[in-house]
Formats: structure tokens, C-alpha cells, sequence
């Protein structure tokens, strides 16, 4: 919606890949500054294509919430970037070099070209304020020239897509249950037709069924608007379901990547094969999986060049 | 007029699970850790806090020791600092410096005193009724509320003036004060040991069957050590403002000699009008000084109840322009 | 609204509480106050009217056999009425007339002086609070020296220096005593002036407390997940620190200052006296001084009623400002 100022130097094949792809992360190292210092994202490069959903999967503490901050420039101190180029190919302009970005463009950017869904929307909304002022915010921050009514109708447009009754939207964080509030910060990372959302673990803390109809909001929101969706959890079977590409991380590094069936199918590294093995199948002997913790079929003889001595890297 | 109100009720995590990327730490029973993690890390305003405190403390432990009568009375009249007399002379010649070591003897007990009654009663009201809940918990908090709302010192003021001056001792006095004093505390311990007796270890141990006084004192009380520390430390620096202003309007102790006496003495005599800065200055001097060397210990008692408080130890500075 | 119901019950008790401290303090403790008072009014040449009489041993006790219970309900009775007896030290005055002369200038002088530092502080805190790491943060352990300090030495000090050496502003007093009181241009500009060491006094005294209160709260909030979310919606800096930061820090400390409600009185009766300020503080501690026990007991319940008032105003604006109270527990 707004245009940010031109700012940063091409990269050099990035009109060849800007119709395919919305953000390219080269070499990113980020390291936590304390005593002694913790490299979080060692190395991590990846391509998010334009529409498309990439899954980023891995245990607590592996990175991937690092990685997401980082990007956008969200992290904190001790936390800093020390290697690495994040680019923004914008649909509507130049590319972005996202860590160079001055402070006001940075914020002219954000949510604009690219929002996020954070985690567990217990705290991630302003208590004392009503929903609609926080919805209200993004829009007179970002299009000044809007009127008021069209501030209204906005935001009773975006609570209608993700199957919210705009009743509510005067009512106060703590009001709402938690699917109820997971998808106003949905249809809040909706307002100003980003490109990208970066969605950190949006289902995590909600139960089956509401995670269900929520995911398939998000499928359905993509198909409409063809934004591109960075999806982080620790659930890897969800991901073999949503995403179109799926990216493993073990302690900040990327250990694999690939299309979401090549990882369920023929997984390449042996920690993709332990996650997947974590997940009790529906199929195969009852008490297979715990009571005497053998792996799935799929991994009948143990790959004997990366583990030669039978027992696991982790 | 003081506004170090014991009331911040800031609701803590375990001091163990601060800091970025320290997963595995984080993760550490609390007991094993615990009560180191629970002294409070070294810092300049540490030092300076203690430092602070423990010079005025040993000045009026060992002081009085070493200095001649405080009550002797000269015909030099006022004089100031010099000539034997390292602070000057009141105005019937008595030894400033004698009446200071002294005097802040007498403060430092009643601020003691005062500081034990005062938080062993909030500690009574507060823990118990947050722990227990119930009946019990809704009767304790009205009573500590209704106490917190009542207005302090006209409520000294008026039971002071129905005690007669003969009674009046400095034990009495504190007495008093403490009675009055102590309902700020317990609430700031009873949000604490609300949000404690939520914590999974507890619940551990009331479902194992522990008794409750046991739950108590081995799983709850240990955490709230560092509170326990820093409502002590309040109530200290309240006793002994809250005593220098009963003396100053005349309704202190009427037996002992306390920072607050000398300072009603030194207005009596008209210290500040005869220019005599030197009996009215040190006596205030000192209590500043000790309060503040208090409030700097609190602090260092706050970053532990409140991690959010601690700045990192940085390996070098975090580069500009990074970080939004 | 069962938060209202509630606080609005609270109060009640509280005052139910004060009123019934009021009769029994007297006599709990030793002496036969009622016939001090009747002495000295004979003294002072009044008479021993027996209603005077009554009213005072409805206050303060008295061995008569009548039970501890008709008399409380009389003396409830005649607090309802305002009925607080007469003055000894101020005779023939009536305690409530002496209370009403004298109450002005104690809220006056007092709630401005308070609201003041209360905002100075506040403002204070938000900006070195919000700015944390800058230079500001230095400000803060040196807040704490000044909140140590007792209220009365440093007035006292910036009297000397003020008033004493510099002659910028009068000792005591509450207004020049050339004018006559009323609602005249130059006896409240006289006022004014005359009120304005001892506000400063009072305000330098107080603001450390909130701006260390402020503070720390910001520091809290400002790692809260809705400042992230702020953040990453792009939002200009000073519309997260006012609206998401201090918003949510300030909560706290309004509560706060309900509670402070009770020093900032007990701070008045100090500040009177040592400026000689013609408020209730000062009328208290005479009362003190001239054994004017119903004097004494109806300047508590005045202030205590007072107190109360404002505490339950406060309480009811923080359930205004944050929504999450007004939800049924």
C-alpha cells in the first residue's frame, strides 16, 4: 500500500528472481553478546518464494524464533547480527536490503510489506485497549489520508475474512477466547495486504479443533491474496500438511530443506528422520511407537555413512 | 513525605530463567541453584549501599564507646566544629559529636525493632492469608487494607497523645510503630505468595501430601526470601523517618536520644536561625544517608525479585543501526 | 460493576473501622481524659454545661455504669449530627467549626503540591524509564537520596537557605496577615506566595517515589510481547511509549497513589508545622499540645473521612482506566 523510498543496492540476479521469489536470507549469522556468547543462527540461507508457504520446524531453543526476529530486525539486545544479508524483492519497487534499512524506512516497511502473526496472542495484544484501536493504529499510522469510516469498514473487512463477527471488535483483549484473539492478530497482519507473514507457532497454545479451522483460514486467506507465509513451529506433521516447503533447523543451523513431500517421503538427514519418527503414527502395531520406541518403516536399516556407530548425532 | 512506598507488587519468575538461549539453566530444579542465584549480584550501587550502611551502623554500635558524656554540659555554649569538639556544641555546650554517636544508637534500635515487629507481622497477614486462602485469606487482606488506609501518623499522633509522656519510652514507640506500619507489606507478600502457591513445585508437594506449614516454610518461604529481604529494608527506613518526625513534633521518645530528639532539640534551640549548622545539619545528614545506603541494597534486592531490572553483562557493545 | 460494588463495601468498612478506632482508643488507654478536659474548660472560663459534659464522655469514656454499647451507638449518633464537642485550646469555638476554618488550606496547599509532583514523577519516570541505558538512569539512584531523606530537615534547610539567607520567599505563615481572608485578588495572591515554599518543599521531597515507580514499571512493560507486536506494526516510537508502554506502566502506580493518599496527610501535618501553616495539620498538633482531646479525635475522623474519599475516587478512576477489573472474576 505505501511505497518506501528507494533505498538499497540491487542484487545482481535479483530481476531474474523477483517475479519468483518475495525474500532471500544469505550466510545469516546471529549471535546472542553475552558471556559466553550464543550463536543462535549460524549461517542460515533460504529463498521464500512468492505465495508460498515455507515451514520452519525444529525444537525450542533451535533458532527459528531468532531467525524470524531477525528478519525483521525485531531482535534485541544481546542479540545482533553479524554476518549475513537479508533482501526484500518488493512486488511494487526496488529490492529492500532489509538490515541496512534506515529507522523510519524500517518502519514505513514494517506490516506494510511484511507482518507477523506472533505466538500465543495471550500477551501479544495491548491489554487496556479495545481491539479496534489496535487495529485502528496500524491504519493511521500507515495511510494517514484514511477517513474514518474507511478505517471502519477496513477493519470489519478483515475480521469478516477470518470469520470473526465485527461485533466484536470493541471489545477488550480479555474478552475474547484464544482462537478468538488468534485470529484478530491474523486479520490484524491482514490490514495492509503485506506480502509476507511471518507466523511464530500461531496455533500452539489452542486445541485441536480451533487449530484446524484456523489453518485452514490461513490456506484459504493465501489463496485469495497470494501473500507468502513463513510458518514456525516445533509441530512437524502439521507443516507436512500446510506448507509447500518445509525447512529443518537443529541448532541454528538449516539442516534440510525441501517440497513438504520429499521431507515425509524420502527425509535426507537423520534428525528430519528422528522429528518424524517423534510423531506417533496412526498406522502399525498398537504400542509400536512407545512401548518399544522402534522407528517407522521407513527406516528399516540405519544409514550407515552418517552414523556409523549406530548411535544418533543428537 | 516519603514515597518509598513498599508497594510494587511485581509478580517474579524464578530468578533462574533470564537471559536468551539459556534453556538448559532455565530448566534447573530451583532448590539446586537457588540460593545462589538468590544473592544479589555485585554492583557499584551494591557496594556504595553497603558501604553506606555499614559505616553508619559500626558509628552507632562502637561509637558511643569512644566519645566523652553527651549530656555534659559546657559553658562554651555554641560553638562550631573545632577546639576539641570534632561537630560543633549545642547551645549548653553539649558535645555534638558524643550526641550523634548516640543518638544514631538509639535510632538504629528503634529502625531494628521496628523492622522485625513490622515484618513479622505482614509476614503473618500476608503469607498466611495468601497461602491458606479462603475465608481466612478475605478476612486477613480487609483487616491489612482497612490498616493500609487509615491514614498513619494522625493515628500515632492521637494514640502518642493518650499515652502518658511517662510511658512514652523508645520501646513503646516502636511498639507503635510497628502496629501501624506494617499493612504495606503485607500485601506486596501476599500477591507474592499467591503467585507462588500456583508454581508447579508446590503443587508438587501439596499433591505428594507435605503438610502445610511444611509446604511452607521448605518450598515458599525460601522464595520469598529476597521480598521478605526488601519489605525488612522498607520497614527499617520507614521506623526511622516515621521516629524522627514523631520527635520533631514533639510526641517522641521521651526517655532515649534518637536522630529524631536531636533534631527537635536543635529546633527548640533555634539551630537553624542562630545559623549553628552544624547541630542541625549532621543528625538529618545521617539519616539521609543511611536511607539511601538502604534503598541502594534494595535495589540490588529488586533485580533479583524482578529479573526485567537486570542489564546483561555485555561482551562488547551491541552495534548501532542492528537493532530497531 | 461488582468491582464498584465491591470497593464502594470495602470503604464502608473502612470507615465503620476508623470511627469505632476513634472510640475506643481513648479508652483503651490509661488516665481519665474527660475530667483533664472538663478542668481545663473551667480554666478557660466556660461552664460545666451537662450536655458539654455528655458529648465529651460519648468521645472519651467516663466511669459512669452505662454500657460500652448505648454509648458507642450515642456516640455514633452524635458524629452522624457532626457533633464533635468544643474545643478547649480554641474555646469557645466547636470542634467542627475549628476543622471547617482550618481544613481549605490543608487540601488546598497539599493536593496541589501532590498532583503535582504525582505528574512531574510520572512524566519523569516514562521518559528516563523508556530511554533505558541513556545517561537518565544515573538520575535515578540519586532520587532515592532525596526520598530518604526526612521531609522536615530538608524543608527546614531550604528554609534557612531560602527564606532565611536569600529572602526569596516568607518563613511561615499562610498569608500575609495585613489582608483579610476572603475571596479578594490580594489576599489570594498572598496566599499563593506564601504557598509556595512549602509545595516546593513537599514536591521535591515526594517526586523520587514516583519517578522510581514509573520507571521501574516501564522497564517491566517494555519487554511485555504487545510492545514487540507494536513494533513489528510499525508503529512511531512515541506512540508505543504513550500508548502500549506507559499506558500499562502507569496502572500501577495510580493504584499507588490511592495508598499514598495516607502519607501525603501525614507529610501535611509535618509541612504545617514546620512553616507555621494555618491548616489541619497544625491545629491537630495544638490540640496535642493543650490536651484538646475532642479536638484530637475529631481532626482523625475528619482526615481519616477525608482520606477515605479520596482513596475510593481513585479506586474507582483505576477500574476506569483498566478494563481488566471490570470483568467478573
Amino acid at each position: 500500500m505505501t511505497t518506501t523510498s528507494p533505498v538499497s543496492r540491487p542484487i545482481s540476479d535479483s530481476r531474474r528472481r523477483a517475479a519468483a521469489s518475495v525474500l532471500t536470507v544469505e550466510h545469516l549469522d546471529v549471535v546472542y553478546q553475552v558471556e559466553p556468547p550464543v550463536h543462535a543462527v549460524k549461517d542460515v540461507s533460504l529463498v521464500l518464494g512468492r505465495g508460498e508457504i515455507l515451514g520452519l520446524a525444529g525444537e525450542s531453543g533451535c533458532g527459528k524464533t531468532t531467525l524470524a526476529y531477525a528478519i525483521n530486525r525485531l531482535h534485541r539486545p544481546p542479540a545482533e547480527v553479524t554476518h549475513g544479508s537479508v533482501t526484500f524483492h518488493d512486488r511494487e519497487g526496488p529490492d529492500l536490503d532489509l538490515l541496512a534499512l534506515q529507522k523510519e524506512d524500517l518502519r514505513r516497511f514494517r506490516w506494510a510489506k511484511l507482518s507477523m502473526v506472533f505466538q500465543g496472542a495471550m500477551n501479544a495484544l495491548n491489554p487496556v485497549t479495545s481491539v479496534r484501536a489496535q487495529l485502528d493504529d496500524v491504519l493511521t499510522t500507515h495511510v494517514p489520508a484514511m477517513s474514518r469510516s474507511a478505517r471502519r469498514a477496513r477493519c470489519t473487512e478483515v475480521f469478516e475474512l477470518v470469520g470473526v463477527d465485527p461485533g466484536r471488535l470493541d471489545s477488550y483483549p480479555h474478552e475474547l477466547s484464544g482462537g478468538m484473539r488468534q485470529r484478530v492478530m491474523i486479520a490484524m497482519a491482514l490490514l495492509l495486504n503485506p506480502q509476507v507473514m511471518i507466523m511464530d507457532e500461531p496455533t500452539t497454545a489452542l486445541d485441536v479443533v480451533v487449530q484446524r479451522g484456523i489453518l485452514r483460514e490461513i490456506l484459504r486467506l493465501r489463496q485469495e491474496l497470494g501473500f507468502s507465509v513463513i510458518f514456525i513451529t516445533h509441530d512437524l506433521p502439521l507443516l507436512l500438511e500446510l506448507s509447500d516447503r518445509i525447512a529443518i533447523m537443529l541448532d541454528g543451523e538449516i539442516v534440510e530443506i525441501a517440497s513438504a513431500d520429499e521431507i515425509y517421503l524420502r527425509p535426507q538427514h537423520p534428525y528430519t528422520r528422528k522429528l518424524l519418527d517423534a510423531f506417533p503414527s496412526l498406522t502399525g502395531e498398537r504400542g509400536a511407537f512407545i512401548r518399544s520406541g522402534a522407528s517407522s518403516s521407513r527406516d528399516q536399516q540405519p544409514d550407515v555413512d552418517s552414523d556409523p556407530d549406530g548411535m544418533d548425532p543428537r | 513525605m516519603t514515597n518509598l512506598s513498599p508497594t510494587t507488587e511485581s509478580i517474579a519468575e524464578p530468578p533462574l530463567q533470564s537471559g536468551p538461549g539459556a534453556g538448559a539453566a532455565a530448566r534447573r530444579h530451583p532448590h539446586v541453584s537457588g540460593w545462589r542465584a538468590m544473592l544479589p549480584r555485585w554492583s557499584p550501587k551494591l557496594g556504595f549501599g553497603l558501604g553506606l550502611v555499614t559505616v553508619i551502623a559500626l558509628f552507632g554500635v562502637i561509637g558511643p564507646i569512644f566519645v566523652g558524656d553527651p549530656s555534659a554540659i559546657n559553658n562554651i555554649g555554641l560553638t562550631p566544629p573545632g577546639n576539641g569538639h570534632l561537630v560543633g556544641t549545642t547551645q549548653t555546650g553539649q558535645d555534638v559529636f558524643a550526641q550523634l554517636t548516640h543518638a544514631t544508637r538509639g535510632s538504629l534500635k528503634i529502625g531494628l525493632l521496628v523492622g522485625v515487629m513490622a515484618t513479622a507481622l505482614s509476614a503473618f497477614f500476608g503469607i498466611i492469608g495468601g497461602y491458606v486462602g479462603g475465608v481466612v485469606d478475605e478476612a486477613f487482606s480487609l483487616f491489612s487494607n482497612v490498616m493500609l488506609v487509615i491514614p498513619g501518623l494522625p493515628l500515632v499522633i492521637v494514640i502518642s497523645a493518650f499515652v502518658p509522656a511517662a510511658q512514652r519510652g523508645s520501646s513503646m514507640i516502636a511498639v507503635i510503630l510497628a502496629i501501624t506500619g506494617w499493612a504495606a507489606s503485607s500485601r506486596v507478600l501476599r500477591a507474592q505468595t499467591l503467585s507462588l502457591r500456583n508454581r508447579d513445585y508446590v503443587a508438587a508437594a501439596r499433591v505428594a501430601g507435605e503438610k502445610p506449614w511444611r509446604v511452607v516454610t521448605v518450598e515458599i518461604l525460601p522464595n520469598l526470601l529476597p521480598v521478605l529481604a526488601s519489605q525488612f529494608v522498607f520497614a527499617v527506613i520507614f521506623a526511622i523517618l516515621a521516629e524522627a518526625g514523631l520527635s520533631f513534633l514533639g510526641l517522641g521518645a521521651s526517655n532515649s536520644s534518637t536522630l529524631g530528639t536531636m533534631l527537635y532539640y536543635a529546633q527548640n534551640g533555634f539551630a537553624l536561625q542562630r545559623g549553628a549548622w552544624w547541630w542541625f545539619v549532621p543528625p538529618g545528614a545521617i539519616i539521609a544517608l543511611f536511607g539511601c545506603g538502604l534503598s541502594l541494597i534494595n535495589f540490588s534486592i529488586d533485580e533479583i525479585i524482578n529479573p526485567k531490572l537486570r542489564t546483561e553483562p555485555r561482551k562488547r557493545a551491541a552495534r548501532r543501526g542492528v537493532a530497531s | 460493576m461488582r468491582y464498584y460494588g465491591r470497593k464502594l463495601a470495602f470503604y464502608a468498612v473502612a470507615l465503620w473501622a476508623a470511627v469505632t478506632l476513634n472510640f475506643f482508643i481513648p479508652r483503651l488507654l490509661p488516665g481519665n481524659p474527660v475530667d483533664i478536659l472538663m478542668a481545663k474548660l473551667q480554666q478557660r472560663g466556660g461552664s460545666i454545661d451537662p450536655s458539654v459534659r455528655r458529648t465529651y464522655e460519648l468521645l472519651l469514656g467516663s466511669n459512669s455504669r452505662e454500657s460500652l454499647w448505648s454509648q458507642y451507638v450515642a456516640y455514633l449518633g452524635n458524629t452522624v449530627h457532626g457533633n464533635l464537642g468544643t474545643s478547649v485550646s480554641a474555646f469557645p469555638a466547636k470542634v467542627s467549626d475549628v476543622i471547617a476554618q482550618s481544613l481549605p488550606w490543608t487540601i488546598v496547599l497539599v493536593g496541589i503540591a501532590t498532583v503535582i509532583s504525582f505528574v512531574l514523577g510520572i512524566v519523569l519516570g516514562i521518559v528516563v524509564g523508556w530511554r533505558r541505558g541513556s545517561w537518565l538512569d544515573s538520575l535515578v539512584p540519586a532520587t532515592t537520596v532525596l526520598a530518604a531523606v526526612p521531609y522536615f530537615w530538608l524543608a527546614l534547610i531550604l528554609v534557612a537557605l531560602l527564606s532565611s539567607t536569600l529572602h526569596l520567599f516568607p518563613i511561615m505563615g499562610g498569608y500575609d496577615v495585613y489582608f483579610t481572608p476572603g475571596l479578594n485578588w490580594e489576599f489570594l495572591r498572598s496566599a499563593g506566595y506564601y504557598g509556595v515554599l512549602p509545595a516546593l518543599t513537599i514536591v521535591v521531597s515526594s517526586v523520587g517515589g514516583w519517578l522510581l515507580g514509573m520507571r521501574n514499571m516501564m522497564v517491566s512493560t517494555t519487554s511485555e510481547d504487545y510492545i514487540l507486536t507494536a513494533e513489528a506494526k510499525g508503529l512511531r516510537p512515541r506512540r508505543i511509549m504513550m500508548r502500549y508502554a506507559a499506558r500499562n506502566a502507569v496502572l500501577p502506580s495510580v493504584a499507588g497513589f490511592a495508598i499514598s493518599l495516607g502519607f501525603v496527610v501525614s507529610g501535611a501535618i509535618v509541612t504545617e508545622q514546620v512553616f507555621s501553616y494555618p491548616g489541619i495539620g497544625s491545629k491537630l498538633l495544638q490540640a496535642v499540645q493543650n490536651n484538646d482531646y475532642a479536638l484530637m479525635q475529631g481532626i482523625f475522623l475528619v482526615i481519616t473521612v477525608a482520606v477515605l474519599g479520596a482513596n475510593l475516587l481513585v479506586d474507582l478512576l483505576y477500574g476506569i482506566i483498566d478494563p481488566r477489573t471490570r470483568a467478573d472474576s
